[in-house]
């Protein structure tokens, strides 16, 4: 996934002069993950910038060069990292257009790796996006393969307004696909439905994919069929597909790696209860992280959701 | 027109690369059995750094930055310290924690993934490794506020690397010792480069040393790699602090002569030549140096002060190794002083599905 989210990038440095990309070590070094191995060489200096290190600024500079003409795609190294820049992010980089009735705005990707489970150091396994999804004005994407982190990181480039662009760790490496580079964009605010089902729809996004579209496996082989659906976009959510598929299914299970407590997987639940309770035919189940630091890596798998609980939890749906 | 400020930023340096004093020895260098403790200190994190890494290497350990070509100005911190200080690492300084009473199976706990080595036996005072940048500065400008709330004889001391020093955080912290006249020096370990970024790019400043004058307090550079001059630095900037008389700044100039850790590979952004350069200057030869020259030391002695490191280190790896993993409920127990009744159920949750069989 790695390698499609640089062709993404060269793609649109390539036909778009506006853009750039900023960050520590994504220069000569090509990005910790190697996520911008290449650009510096191919498209020099000014348009690809290792920054001083300091996450504030980075996201603060974004705001001045993208009411400014650029099109910064800003990489913050971790996740747990970022969080300094949530004072240029929410009370700038957020509302630029709204407060200024449209006068200037911010047209920024922030990119951020995302989740835990590559046996990575204190600080490096966050998956907070319900901070990042609680912001107006924003919007918050977390790409579940290489084919859509290409596709969904044009998108988001060429969105007029601010994207944070979350990047599944485990995923980097881990998934193998072939990606044309061709520059076509996937849509955001959109879900993708990665495997059709009838019995009770699964929503996830990110790495827990993997998980889930295992556990969809698992419960296939025990005569349940399982529609699983990548929310892709988390915020604002698409809650069309997401209605669409629990009357189909009437059962609903949310899983994320996020720890529970006013995640994302609430505001979901919270969609179908407001829209499509009487579509359930059970309650909902939410597989989650725990409400509790993510652990450091010898623990992590403990913390992870594994695919026996999403299986237990599909189970429950479907108990008198 | 006219002058209404101006500064100037000293470089201290004792012994030069050869191991010759170019100033007067301090006291504690002209102490045999001291300095013999400071080179041993420094030889015993060499090796550490160095199995530590062959551990990385062979799976028996999770990401680890090396101190390598730090040991000096580790060193001469940990030593200018009092035990009763509070240090606030950021995460290599292992020569500094290793003086003040962390062990080297906590240090691999540690990077091996497990919360309970940032629990340390000794010193329990100290903060923990930092890993989000330059915001350990602020911590230690806080425990000096404590101190001086309370009327405590004590300091506090916080590093922070040269890529830190762009940070607000850093300035912040820099500011509020100075306006208060904090009890706190904060330590820059300028070691070239921050992962690929060179200092060059962080700042145009001449030196990083003279940050501290828009601060208001005392700024001064010191050769990292010269033990006696990092010691004599940080601890009369230490002394200023505990008299009253406020923060400083020590820049100690060396380099990080490794990888940024063991996930990256400096060959894509930095030269073989500089490297090989600053091999040239690395802090364990000119002490050496000095001892041999004074008629202190020998190969006899080096050989077996080697073994003992060695011995050492690997008494350490086996108890780091022989540590089972925490149980799942580790990851609950500490969050609160007391669980609060949700947690209690997904900790039930977390015992149910634990991923392997727990240690005892």
């Amino acid at each position: 996934m790695v390698e499609a989210i640089a062709m993404a990038h060269g793609w649109e440095m390539q036909h778009d002069p506006d853009v750039v990309v900023i960050g520590q070590d994504v220069g000569a070094n090509g990005g910790v993950f190697r996520a911008t191995a290449g650009l510096q060489q191919r498209f020099g200096k000014d348009r690809v910038q290792d920054t001083p290190l300091a996450e504030a600024m980075i996201a603060g500079m974004s705001v001045g060069m993208a009411t400014h003409g650029l099109k910064p795609v800003a990489e913050i190294q971790f996740m747990g990292f970022l969080y300094p820049a949530l004072d240029q992010i929410v009370n700038h980089m957020s509302r630029m257009r709204n407060r200024t009735r449209g006068r200037l705005s911010c047209p920024v990707v922030i990119r951020t790796p995302h989740g835990g489970g590559i046996h990575a150091p204190e600080h490096h396994s966050e998956s907070t996006e319900a901070l990042l999804c609680h912001i107006p004005g924003i919007r918050v994407v977390c790409p579940s393969s290489p084919a859509r982190a290409y596709g969904l990181l044009l998108a988001s480039i060429r969105d007029p307004d601010p994207v944070m662009f979350l990047e599944p760790v485990r995923l980097y490496r881990a998934m193998r696909q072939e990606v044309s580079d061709d520059g076509q964009a996937l849509p955001l605010d959109a879900c993708f439905i990665l495997r059709e089902g009838s019995d009770v729809t699964l929503m996830t996004w990110g790495a827990m994919t993997i998980e889930t579209l295992r556990a969809a496996a698992e419960l296939a082989r025990q005569g349940i069929s399982a529609e699983v659906i990548d929310l892709a976009t988390l915020s604002p959510i698409d809650s069309e597909t997401i209605l669409e598929s629990v009357a189909k299914t009437g059962r609903l299970v949310i899983v994320h790696e996020a720890a529970r407590n006013v995640g994302v997987g609430a505001e979901i639940a919270a969609l179908v209860a407001e829209h499509a309770l009487y579509d359930l035919q059970a309650p909902v189940q939410r597989v989650t992280g725990f409400d509790t630091v993510m652990p450091l890596f010898r623990l992590e798998h403990d913390y992870i959701p594994g695919v026996q609980r999403i299986v237990d939890a599909v189970k429950l749906t479907f108990a008198d | 027109m006219k002058t209404v400020a101006e500064f100037k930023i000293h470089y201290r340096q004792i012994l030069d690369p050869r191991g010759k004093a170019v100033a007067p020895l301090p006291r504690f260098a002209q102490d045999t059995a001291e300095v013999l403790r400071m080179y041993r200190a420094m030889t015993l994190v060499r090796t550490f750094d160095a199995k530590a890494v062959n551990l990385q290497r062979t799976g028996q350990l999770g990401t680890y930055p090396s101190s390598l070509g730090h040991e000096a100005a580790h060193v001469g911190v940990g030593a200018a310290m009092r035990p009763e200080d509070v240090l606030a690492p950021v995460y290599r300084e292992y020569g500094t924690q290793l003086w003040r009473g962390v062990t080297m199976a906590e240090i691999l706990l540690y990077w091996g993934g497990d919360e309970r080595g940032s629990d340390f036996a000794v010193p329990r005072q100290d903060f923990a490794w930092c890993v989000p940048i330059a915001t350990q500065t602020l911590h230690a400008a806080g425990a000096a506020m404590a101190f001086k709330v309370r009327k405590e004889p004590r300091c506090a001391l916080a590093y922070i690397g040269d890529g830190g020093t762009s940070e607000g955080a850093f300035y912040e912290a820099l500011n509020l010792a100075g306006a208060r006249a904090l009890p706190v020096v904060f330590v820059i370990v300028n070691n070239g480069w921050a992962i690929s970024v060179p200092v060059s790019s962080q700042t145009a400043a001449q030196t990083l040393a003279q940050k501290a004058v828009a601060a208001g307090i005392r700024g001064a550079q010191v050769d990292g790699n010269d033990v006696f001059a990092v010691r004599e630095v940080v601890a009369e900037a230490l002394d200023a602090a505990r008299s009253g008389a406020g923060p400083s700044l020590v820049e100690a100039l060396t380099y990080r002569l490794s990888d940024h850790t063991t996930a990256d590979d400096a060959g894509r952004y930095r030269s073989a030549q500089e490297v090989k350069d600053a091999w040239a200057l690395e802090p364990l030869l000119r002490i050496r140096d000095f001892l041999v020259d004074a008629g202190h030391w020998d190969s006899v002695k080096e050989s077996a002060l080697q073994d003992e490191c060695a011995h050492a280190v690997e008494a350490a790896v086996n108890e780091y190794l022989a540590t089972a993993r925490q149980s799942p409920d580790a990851m609950f127990e500490h969050l609160f002083a007391a669980l609060p009744a949700h947690l209690r159920e997904q900790r039930e949750i977390a015992r149910k599905y634990a991923s392997r069989p727990s240690g005892p």
